[in-house]
């Protein structure tokens, strides 16, 4: 007999979710509570920010003080994952780089992000018009806010009223005040010509009404370790953990799916998957299939679920699954304020997200780039941690010493022990995250000669920037010195030119990957319709970030949530007309 | 759930949080107590396997031999000596964490060893001995020989970045230690009521009719 068999259960789900992300995460949410039967698959570990997180944990407490060697992002970090997967290769394509950043735990890269919640504004749904480059959403943001506005309520922003056009207000809580070094950015913004409003960050500053389970932040500013009385939006504690409390939701963890199954009518059946820890291979059963595995995950598993209906690959009779992926853009610049030098001490770690940032301000008619990107801004007092007091030698020549006399640079001994100590707290850094075009030439696809260690065929990315991006990172590198400039800064980063793309940041360093598997009305030009349900497979959904059609300068979760939340109700009410 | 009893939660007494939130709200430069737990080697929750097999790993490894681990002191305590604020470099534990962070980071193995030695040589042929066994004015004459970048002698040029790299990791493992949290005067990692900068670094700074 052979040892090798896949388990086949009977139990039939009235859903199957991959993923446990903000997308995944709230279709569990919303369909465990309407009382639906939903099994949820994730490919990593158990994670629960109640007990996980690293959080008010000092330098010291980890031997490497902190440093990013094992987490990318410091080794208090929330992340499970990384840029780099043990025996989970992506491959890339004529000389191009996309870095592809995968965290594997329940609820994904929700435990870790900046938790900066924007909303994408009307022209951000519709942006064709503004210089035909990109393709319309089938949807307003009128028909989106009714969505967001219930993200906000039942998740928690804070957030002031501004009235800008494209940078919709929300239901917000009150946010929380500047910070010294931020007020000095605001100055100098505004001597540039740079508009600074207040951050808007799903972190609970007051109490969420109505809410038993979550607690109001406390104000240690480590929102990127998770918070352990969910404090802020994380899909694992907000969503996820709330559903299996209804009883309607079953989660497997470890579980890596392989592909959506389908029946001789195309239809989806289910999933097949492998456990990661014992190697055993599963068939699990749904009468919908909802993916939200992420951008590139959700993809991958449609492009390998291949069969005589769907030779393309599942919902992709269009062929653009894959095709359009973005990333935001990015760069940035550092300095110190010398005027800040032998600051006074006092907590000022405030919320983990960010507490002022600057919209996009300008009009693309009298600039050489299409569309914009928006201003976060840091520095402060923080937790020392790696990488505190590396290259003084740079720093302390820049100054005189307490007696005005000349500095020379690096040194040894007592004064160089102030040093540290003048200097502390002077930083401030600035970073743009801007609109890149949706391009159909910018894709991920099957690499057919490449498997994962669970021999599952693995992505190969193909993506360039184009001048488009290139002169939107100039022209924020410009801004930035003007800011910089502006609050009597001195600029400590070297200033990125020509050579480097102007600081842009490779594709996918951002973590805002989206458009894989981009709705629309027409099933020749997208995969979904506008409820996120493939055209070719009426039981089959994607609800993570996939479905973007153009992204706007706005970090991708509120929109995740809100497009989530939509399709999940669209689905129980096709359950009532027995659509689905 | 209101601040207090989300605190209470995690295990912060109520008795602590309650001159916590009423300290911050009149005096928010008072120093506040660290209510985070040590580290014990039983810590792992939130850790994979594979974090905490990587690090019994690297602690058990020696990289460093008992020369260069009494030049790295020695070198140690000259770029971050004692003063009447705090002890010094070795008072830290700032040669222990030199030790560990080579084995996690290893590119910096090389430019250490190569530059301990660099520097033996160097001591050596100026003064006949290694650095650690030269005296006091002997090793300040040849460090101050590679402690400043912009005039310090062509030749002395690997030194310089040995230096460069020395001065970065007894910084590093200075100021993030207990230690040197407290020198540096870092007041945070500890729940509080942000309610903005203080009115008299307001003041300082002319601030006080700045708003965002």
């Amino acid at each position: 007999m052979s040892t090798f068999e896949i388990k086949k259960s009977g139990t039939v789900y009235d859903a199957v979710i991959v993923g446990s992300g903000a997308g995944g995460g709230m279709a569990a949410y919303v369909l465990a509570h309407a009382g639906l039967k939903v099994l949820m698959l994730e490919a990593g570990a158990y994670f629960d920010p109640a007990k996980d997180a690293q959080q008010l944990k000092f330098s010291y407490e980890s031997p490497r003080r902190g440093a990013s060697t094992v987490r990318p992002f410091g080794d208090f970090d929330a992340a499970y994952g990384g840029w780099e997967l043990d025996g989970e290769p992506y491959t890339t394509k004529d000389g191009t780089q996309f870095d592809w950043f995968r965290a594997r735990m329940l609820g994904g890269r929700t435990n870790h992000w900046g938790r900066i919640s924007l909303r994408m504004g009307p022209l951000d749904f519709k942006s064709h018009q503004i210089d035909g480059l990109t393709d319309d959403w089938p949807i307003t943001y009128d028909e989106v806010k009714p969505f967001y506005d219930k993200v906000d309520r039942m998740i928690g922003v804070y957030g002031t009223v501004e009235n800008l056009e494209n940078e919709p207000d929300g239901i917000f809580l009150p946010p929380p005040k500047p910070r010294l070094n931020e007020l000095f950015i605001k100055q100098g913004a505004e001597k540039a010509g740079v508009k600074v409003i207040t951050g808007r960050g799903s972190v609970l500053t007051e109490a969420l009404p109505n809410n038993k389970d979550r607690g109001a932040c406390f104000f240690c500013g480590q929102c990127g370790r998770s918070c352990k009385v969910y404090g802020d939006f994380s899909a694992s504690s907000c969503l996820v953990i709330p559903a299996l409390k209804t009883g309607n939701l079953k989660l497997i963890t470890n579980a890596m799916v392989r592909e959506v199954l389908t029946d001789a009518d195309g239809l989806a059946t289910g999933v097949s998957y492998v456990d990661k820890e014992t190697l055993q291979e599963y068939q699990v059963l749904g009468k919908t299939v909802i993916l939200g595995a992420s951008a590139g995950e959700s993809a991958r598993l449609l492009l390998n679920s291949v069969s005589a209906h769907h030779p393309n690959g599942l919902a992709n009779s269009s062929g653009v699954v894959g095709k359009y992926i973005h990333d935001s853009t990015g760069a940035s610049l550092g300095g110190f304020l010398p005027q800040l030098m032998d600051r006074k001490r006092y907590n000022e770690d405030g919320v983990g997200s960010v507490h002022i940032y600057t919209p996009w301000w300008l009009d693309n008619k009298k600039l050489n780039f299409p569309r914009g990107y928006h201003i976060e801004y840091g520095g402060g007092m923080h937790m020392p941690s790696y990488g505190f007091g590396m290259g003084m030698h740079k720093l302390n020549g820049l100054v005189p010493d307490r007696d005005g006399n000349k500095r020379e640079a690096g040194g040894f001994g007592a004064s160089l022990k102030d040093d540290y100590r003048r200097f502390y707290g002077t930083q401030v850094g600035m970073a743009g995250r801007g609109t890149a075009i949706a391009r159909i030439d910018n894709y991920c696809e099957i690499d057919k000669d490449v498997v994962d260690k669970y021999g599952i065929p693995v992505l190969k990315f193909h993506y360039k920037w184009t001048d488009a991006e290139v002169q939107q990172a100039k022209h924020m590198q410009e801004t930035f010195q003007e800011i910089m400039h502006g609050m009597g800064a001195v600029i400590t980063s070297k200033i990125p030119g020509p050579e480097t793309n102007y600081g842009l940041e490779a594709p996918g360093r951002i973590i805002h990957e989206v458009g894989t598997v981009r709705m629309g009305d027409d099933p020749k030009k997208s995969a979904l319709n506008k409820w996120c349900q493939a055209h070719d497979c009426r039981n089959l959904f994607v609800v993570d970030a996939a479905p973007f059609v153009q992204q706007g300068d706005k970090n991708a979760t509120w929109t995740i949530l809100a497009l989530s939340m939509r399709t999940s109700e669209y689905i129980l009410e096709q359950r009532k007309k027995l659509n689905v | 759930m209101k601040r207090r009893e989300s605190l209470k939660a995690i295990g912060l007494t109520a008795l602590s949080t309650g001159l916590l939130l009423d300290s911050c709200k009149s005096d928010t430069e008072n120093k506040q107590v660290p209510t985070s737990k040590q580290a014990t080697p039983e810590d792992t929750a939130g850790r994979e396997a594979f974090e905490i097999e990587r690090d019994k790993k690297l602690h058990a490894e020696t990289f460093f031999t008992k020369h260069e681990m009494a030049t790295i002191t020695v070198l140690g305590d000259i770029i971050i000596p004692k003063d009447e604020k705090s002890g010094s470099a070795s008072d830290a534990g700032v040669p222990e964490f030199i030790e560990f962070i080579v084995k996690d980071i290893p590119t910096h193995q090389v430019p250490m060893r190569g530059g301990l030695r660099w520097l033996d040589i160097q001591c050596s042929n100026r003064y006949g001995k290694p650095f650690v066994e030269c005296s006091q004015q002997q090793q300040l004459e040849m460090v101050t020989a590679i402690a400043y970048p912009l005039k310090a002698k062509p030749e002395m040029a690997p030194g310089v970045t040995f230096f460069n790299r020395m001065r970065d990791l007894t910084a590093t493992g200075f100021f993030t230690s207990k230690i040197g949290i407290a020198d540096i005067g870092y007041a945070g990692n500890a729940p509080n009521r942000w309610t903005g900068v203080p009115e008299d670094v307001l003041k300082q700074y002319g601030m006080e009719n700045v708003k965002v």
